[in-house]
């Protein structure tokens, strides 16, 4: 019992200071989860660690949370998984409090402003970049049908200003349902 | 109502958003842009920047500072329950399924559907903070000959550092705010 206390805390803890001390998005988290729990706390084994992160990486969601209800669940069961997600939550919580009170006195000052305006330029180059990464990584895919798939959603909410939601089903319908079909005719004979 | 309508928006962000936190943008700038009028778009901008430099998940990061506005601490609590819950149930399905038919096509292509939308939403996403950017508004304007120079150089400058010199964002964006606030003073 006393022992399990223990991991709880543990877990606890080490969602907390993860969450706290990552800069820059989920795509950053995750290497220093398996970090600490593979190689400092051997709570996970290594493969399955890398299953867990591709199921947090597919799942929706923000990465680091799915990722520690994964790690969560895996070490001490469903009490484990709501702790991790409590650690993980509270820093963002608390910080984007404290951020948000004195928002407004602070974007009135005319330094700030003028930081934030640059800052824009410098947000958009960012996501330029993923744009460009992720957009290669389709293309590289090799499977046209994707290609025609990420353009059209893109026509479609850029310029049409269709809904998102039922965009992403349809893109997921549509992959299903190209899988299946190049499925079918690899089996038949030519 | 309210809280109701928060839980609500951002369950759908939750829910939709595959691929990390620059999936869940465009859904957030839909969430609280056009589906309700929470934010405006200098306001989205403005929280983009701050989720990109505090710690955490930028819809963990949107929903406390969209629910601390829209209706105190405890909106900023339930918008970031909303949030998470698809996550808990979604992870723990899958997690299940994972482990009982990995590996299977048909949720290969399912997920490869999907991600093709993302960069295309992202990319939307990105396209409208550009505008803001060069432009001052969020369309673009019917003479595009005019950007403010400053922006589109602060704009190459840092993508080239992220794409050439694989920078970090945070530095690129510290960077940009930083240069932006000198050379008003130049």
């Amino acid at each position: 019992m006393e022992k399990k206390k223990g991991v709880y805390r543990t877990l606890f803890s080490a969602a907390f200071k993860l969450s706290a001390g990552t800069f820059g998005g989920g795509f950053v988290i995750v290497p220093l989860m398996r970090e600490k729990f593979v190689r400092q706390l051997h709570w996970i084994e290594e493969q399955e660690m890398m299953d867990l992160i591709a199921i947090a990486e597919s799942a929706p969601g923000a990465i680091a949370v799915n990722a520690s209800i994964l790690v969560g669940y895996h070490v001490a069961g469903c009490l484990g998984a709501l702790l991790a997600v409590l650690g993980t939550v509270l820093p963002p919580l608390l910080i984007i409090s404290a951020v948000s009170c004195c928002y407004s006195a602070v974007r009135d000052n005319v330094l700030v402003s003028l930081v934030m305006t640059g800052m824009l330029s410098g947000v958009a180059a960012v996501i330029c970049d993923v744009v460009i990464t992720l957009g290669a990584r389709v293309i590289k895919a090799g499977r046209p049908v994707l290609w025609l798939l990420m353009g059209l959603a893109f026509v479609a909410v850029q310029i049409w200003k269709v809904n998102i939601v039922p965009v992403m089903l349809l893109c997921g319908a549509v992959g299903a349902a190209d899988t299946a079909l190049g499925r079918r005719k690899a089996v038949r004979p030519a | 109502m309210t809280y109701w309508q928060l839980f609500w928006s951002f369950f759908q962000i939750g829910l939709f958003s595959i691929g990390g936190g620059y999936a869940a943008m465009p859904l957030i700038q839909h969430q609280v842009m056009d589906v309700h009028p929470w934010l405006t778009m200098t306001q989205f901008a403005d929280i983009m920047a701050i989720a990109e430099m505090t710690p955490g998940p930028i819809s963990v990061n949107a929903a406390t500072f969209v629910g601390i506005r829209v209706s105190g601490p405890a909106g900023a609590i339930v918008a970031t329950a909303g949030c998470i819950l698809p996550s808990c149930g979604i992870v723990m399905a899958l997690a299940y399924i994972y482990y009982r038919f990995r590996g299977l096509s048909i949720v290969k292509g399912v997920l490869a559907g999907l991600r093709s939308a993302v960069v295309a939403m992202i990319a939307s996403a990105g396209l409208s903070l550009l505008t803001l950017s060069f432009y001052g508004q969020r369309t673009l304007p019917a003479e595009p000959g005019s950007p403010d120079l400053l922006s589109v150089a602060l704009f190459c400058a840092g993508l080239f550092a992220l794409r050439h010199f694989r920078v970090k964002p945070i530095y690129v964006m510290i960077g940009s705010g930083v240069l932006g606030m000198l050379a008003y003073f130049i």
